[in-house]
């Protein structure tokens, strides 16, 4: 159900995280819908408090007060006797309560199917794009032995899991196995004991009956439709709408307090508007604004134990969401070194650093991970390891947002010498318009030039992409939000939400350094006229401010190319932000640096004080 | 001025602790409320269930997964030996010649049996587990078939890493000063069982000292993160914990490097210096937070066994803190303001901050979340 302006004048909406519940108040004023006031509380799901709604409270407590104090008002209130009003009453009450929560761990879920990069990548998308986090994907093809696979079922507890195998009339034997395995291992569910643990069936429709007689007496059955019905079909949806629904039973019922917020969130009419897992929120404000602006989106949530990227690519707006459990910032920042390797974190640092120092320096922020960096050279330093940790994210999300594989593909003779192949990914960076980033380390940087930077080095965007920056985290409200209205959620995304941070343009191909690489003649808002030849190897970084437009010539040298019909000469428009405009000739395919340690070092530097990342004294 | 909380570590002479002594599955409890324990008692104990071993059988007997009811000799729950025949075919004829039966690879219980796959899951024999006191105290609550709760009054130290689980042993202190490093020649034979105490750092060379002298445990300041990847032989990389198989437990207090021990924890256990302690590794650092724990039993009235109720430290002019990140990580502190508003770092964080002094009288600002209280 969606509502308008006259319905929604007021609204509340809380993001349950796992340390912090975030409230925003998002308000109707001069015919605009704006977010006014935000305010947060730590989330209470543990002992001794055990209730979440206590959070929930303290953040909309601070919400009115920040709210009277703005408005001057002394009688603004969204809760009378600990619960929300509903509707608005003129100062008192709000017309609607939404909510978001990854509290507790969030929804972890264990998937299955037939062939690994078939069915069981078809499950996996399901899960995560359901907002789930996916522990483990067991698969008939996985060489893992049976015994091995039975013995990972039972150690691991998730919140539920999704059986996927087989198109319809296709195998039964391999699906039913692998429902003997789940049987055999009995798992059990993560929290509570007092009920069984809930497993969606979603594979060939043959094997129902089976799939019946195997699981039902041990789980708690659903059977929805085949999420890949063929091979070149996935039917995601219904399996979605069921994790879903079962989310909201099963799992949220179990966590502390969640029985009386699922009470809590309304609409105008008093209509349950459902909590969402948060990074399915994310996903869904996602998708809003790539259909809402016809453009392909890539947006990242840095964290401090995982990393979310959501992606929205090509004309059919395919969109894919991964997370990599265990990169981030504090809790996973160790496991960051481990993943990339100390050299690929030291090519980012402009300084000499010891590598023991630097091992120690990691693992006392992953024991104490509220610490923050104090001193500028641990600040470079994390900034270091956050590129590194998006770079791997971001890797994984490629590999992962493909098209679908196993299919039988009709080329033409021009792709008969090509190497593509079915499952390549969808992701293409010089198609990409908007790139997002948010997570700590890039919306609260002291600078946002050292946001741009890390955006740009870790994700590499060719040709011309917009870079922006989640203000406040509140996409996972808003992505809840446009359940009840996409009007009130877009608007508040476009005019609140996003930090327009500037654009990259940035020519695809190799160069020798110090040789001609791009001609570019920018004028500029002002009148004023910016006009240079970059060598290759450089970035330049050319003010131009929030909702500005610089009309750019541009012209490049030795076969690097601008954009996907691979032109050298373009006129186009770069849009500006808080930042401004970043011309970066740096190569891509491959971009690389130098291997020499001292030559690293003074291109970084160099690099940074274009980017204008750090101070000085840093740098010198 | 003003005061808010912040996150501690507990280190004190004496704090009423309860512990819950919880088995995996349900069981048997094999102690009663108001029976005294000792940390080596075992206090309930179960069977968790056997690995289930998949066996395809209709493959080994040659027919189809169909035909397989046709030749089973066994059902559902039913035990089995080792060499207990699931099923044979009749051979040729009917006659029994080149008959081929098939026998069960191990001994345990018939889990399921399937028409549609042919194969059938077979149960190994349940696995005693028991769960010990690991504490000396007193049984104040028995869970019904699931275990107990031991209290007792003790000196308690909180690590803040650790690697190992569960261990028994007397505190030998070898550390002349909680700056000092703990010296590989000075463990020997008479360390034995024992939870040796080191002061700011514990080399590779003095862990593998304490392994081949039969150490129980090993507490340290600081300890490099090279030398833990050494001993494991792979990288931790995220914070959980405990169930490291290296031949003994290492708790250490303030973080990786060379840092100084606090000085209370020192003193502390310098106090009680050849008692029985009970000691862990296990740490988590995510939510449900678990750090390591050094726990010192004393002697006490049951009377006393009223547990304070948890609540945050608070900083405020006068808090005792430790910082816990550079500059000056491991230095204590007094704090002397808490200003409200939010203030500029070198790193040009803007930062909620609080000013305080060292001993000597110099005195500093720091971000808030860079300290940790030191409770009295």
């Amino acid at each position: 159900m969606q509502y308008d302006e006259k319905r929604l004048t007021r609204i509340v909406a809380t993001d349950c995280g796992s340390t912090t519940t975030k409230a925003i108040l998002i308000e109707w004023m001069d015919g605009e819908y704006r977010q006014t006031i935000r305010g947060e509380a730590p989330t209470t799901v543990e002992a001794p408090l055990n209730d979440v709604t206590k959070g929930v409270i303290n953040a909309t407590q601070e919400l009115e007060e920040l709210a009277r104090l703005k408005y001057q008002n002394p009688n603004i209130k969204f809760m009378e006797d600990g619960e929300f009003v509903i509707p608005r009453r003129g100062d008192v009450g709000v017309d609607a309560y939404v909510s978001t929560s990854s509290a507790g761990g969030g929804l972890q879920m264990m998937v299955t199917g037939v062939v690994a990069s078939m069915t069981g990548e078809s499950a996996e998308r399901t899960a995560l794009g359901a907002g789930a986090i996916v522990m483990d994907l067991i698969a008939s093809n996985d060489k893992r032995m049976n015994h091995e696979k039975i013995e990972r079922i039972r150690q691991l507890r998730p919140d539920m899991i999704l059986m996927a195998g087989g198109e319809d009339g296709g195998t039964v034997k391999h699906v039913v196995e692998m429902a003997e395995l789940v049987s055999g291992a009995d798992p059990k569910p993560r929290l509570g004991s007092g009920y069984k643990l809930p497993v969606i069936y979603a594979g060939n429709k043959q094997a129902q009956d089976d799939i019946k007689n195997t699981l039902q007496e041990k789980v708690d059955l659903i059977i929805t439709d085949n999420i890949r019905p063929k091979l070149e079909t996935e039917n995601l949806g219904p399996a979605r709408d069921k994790i879903h629904d079962l989310f909201m039973e099963h799992v949220m019922k179990q966590a502390p307090g969640y029985n009386k917020l699922m009470e809590w969130t309304q609409g105008p009419d008093h209509e349950n508007v459902p909590i969402m897992p948060t990074p399915a929120a994310v996903g869904n404000i996602m998708q809003a604004i790539a259909k809402d602006e016809n453009i392909e989106v890539v947006g990242v949530d840095i964290g401090g134990a995982t990393t979310d990227i959501f992606s929205v690519f090509t004309e059919e707006f395919v969109f894919n969401r991964t997370v990599s459990a265990n990169l981030g910032m504090s809790y996973s920042i160790s496991n960051v070194l481990a993943s990339s390797g100390l050299e690929n974190i030291m090519r980012w640092v402009p300084f000499d650093i010891n590598e023991s120092t630097l091992r120690n320096m990691i693992k006392n922020k992953m024991i104490r991970p509220t610490t923050i960096p104090s001193l500028l050279e641990e600040l470079v330093l994390e900034q270091a390891i956050a590129k590194e940790a998006l770079r791997l994210a971001f890797e994984q999300h490629k590999e992962f947002a493909s098209g679908l594989k196993g299919m039988q593909r009709q080329r033409d003779i021009s792709e008969a010498f090509s190497q593509s192949t079915s499952g390549a990914t969808i992701v293409n960076l010089m198609t990409l318009n908007l790139l997002v980033g948010s997570g700590g380390v890039l919306s609260h940087a002291p600078r946002r030039h050292q946001t741009v930077m890390m955006l740009i080095d870790s994700f590499l965007p060719e040709g011309y992409t917009r870079l922006a920056v989640d203000s406040i985290f509140m996409m996972p409200h808003l992505g809840v939000l446009s359940d009840i209205s996409t009007k009130a959620a877009t608007e508040v995304f476009r005019k609140d939400c996003m930090i327009y941070l500037g654009s990259c343009l940035a020519p695809v191909g190799k160069g020798k350094l110090g040789k001609p690489a791009l001609y570019a003649k920018l004028q500029l808002p002002d009148g004023s006229t910016w006009e240079q030849d970059i060598p290759f190897g450089e970035v330049r970084l050319i003010p131009c401010g929030v909702g500005e437009v610089a009309k750019a010539h541009l012209k490049t040298h030795g076969g690097l190319i601008l954009d996907k019909d691979k032109n050298r000469e373009l006129n186009i428009d770069l849009h500006g932000g808080q930042v401004g405009i970043v011309l970066d000739t740096r190569g891509r395919q491959p971009f690389t640096l130098p291997a020499d340690k001292a030559l690293r070092i003074e291109m970084l530097k160099k690099w940074m004080r274009e980017f204008k990342v750090y101070p000085d004294s840093i740098l010198a | 001025m003003g005061q808010a909380y912040s996150a501690g570590l507990t280190v004190t002479k004496s704090i009423i602790l309860k512990k819950e002594r919880i088995l995996p599955l349900k069981g048997k409890v094999l102690v009663k409320k108001g029976d005294k324990v000792k940390a080596e008692d075992v206090v309930a104990e179960t069977l968790l269930p056997g690995k289930v071993v998949p066996f395809n059988l209709a493959n080994k007997l040659g027919v189809t997964p169909g035909q397989l009811v046709n030749y089973i000799k066994i059902k559902p729950g039913q035990q089995i030996t080792k060499h207990t025949i699931l099923a044979e075919n009749k051979g040729l004829f009917g006659l029994g010649i080149f008959k081929n039966e098939v026998r069960s690879p191990l001994e345990g219980e018939v889990e399921n049996i399937s028409a549609v796959t042919g194969q059938v899951l077979l149960r190994e024999p349940r696995i005693p587990v028991q769960v010990k006191a690991f504490i000396d105290g007193i049984v104040t609550n028995v869970i019904e078939d699931e275990g107990v709760v031991i209290e007792n009054k003790s000196a308690y130290i909180q690590g803040i890493f650790g690697i190992g689980d569960e261990t028994v042993g007397e505190l030998k202190l070898l550390a002349t000063s909680p700056e000092a490093e703990l010296d590989p020649h000075k463990i020997d034979e008479s360390c034995r069982d024992k939870v040796i105490v080191g002061g700011s750092f514990v080399s590779h060379a003095a862990i593998e000292a304490a392994r081949q002298h039969g150490v129980k445990a090993i507490i340290t300041g600081g300890i490099d993160d090279q030398d833990i990847k050494k001993l494991l032989g792979y990288d931790i990389g995220v914070a959980i914990t405990g169930h490291e198989k290296i031949g003994l437990t290492i708790v250490v207090t303030e973080g990786f490097g060379k840092i100084t021990m606090a000085k209370k924890t020192f003193e502390l256990l310098r106090q009680f210096n050849g008692r029985k302690s009970s000691v862990h590794g296990r740490t988590q650092i995510r939510a449900g937070v678990i750090r390591p724990e050094i726990i010192i039993p004393q002697e006490f009235d049951e009377t006393e066994l009223v547990v304070k109720e948890a609540s945050l430290p608070v900083l405020e002019p006068g808090t005792m803190i430790r910082i816990i990140r550079e500059p000056n990580f491991g230095r204590i502190a007094r704090v002397t303001r808490l200003p409200e508003e939010l203030t500029k770092v070198e790193s040009e964080t803007l930062v909620r901050i609080l000013e305080a002094e060292f001993e000597d009288g110099t005195r500093f600002s720091i971000p808030r979340a860079n300290v940790e209280v030191i409770e009295s």
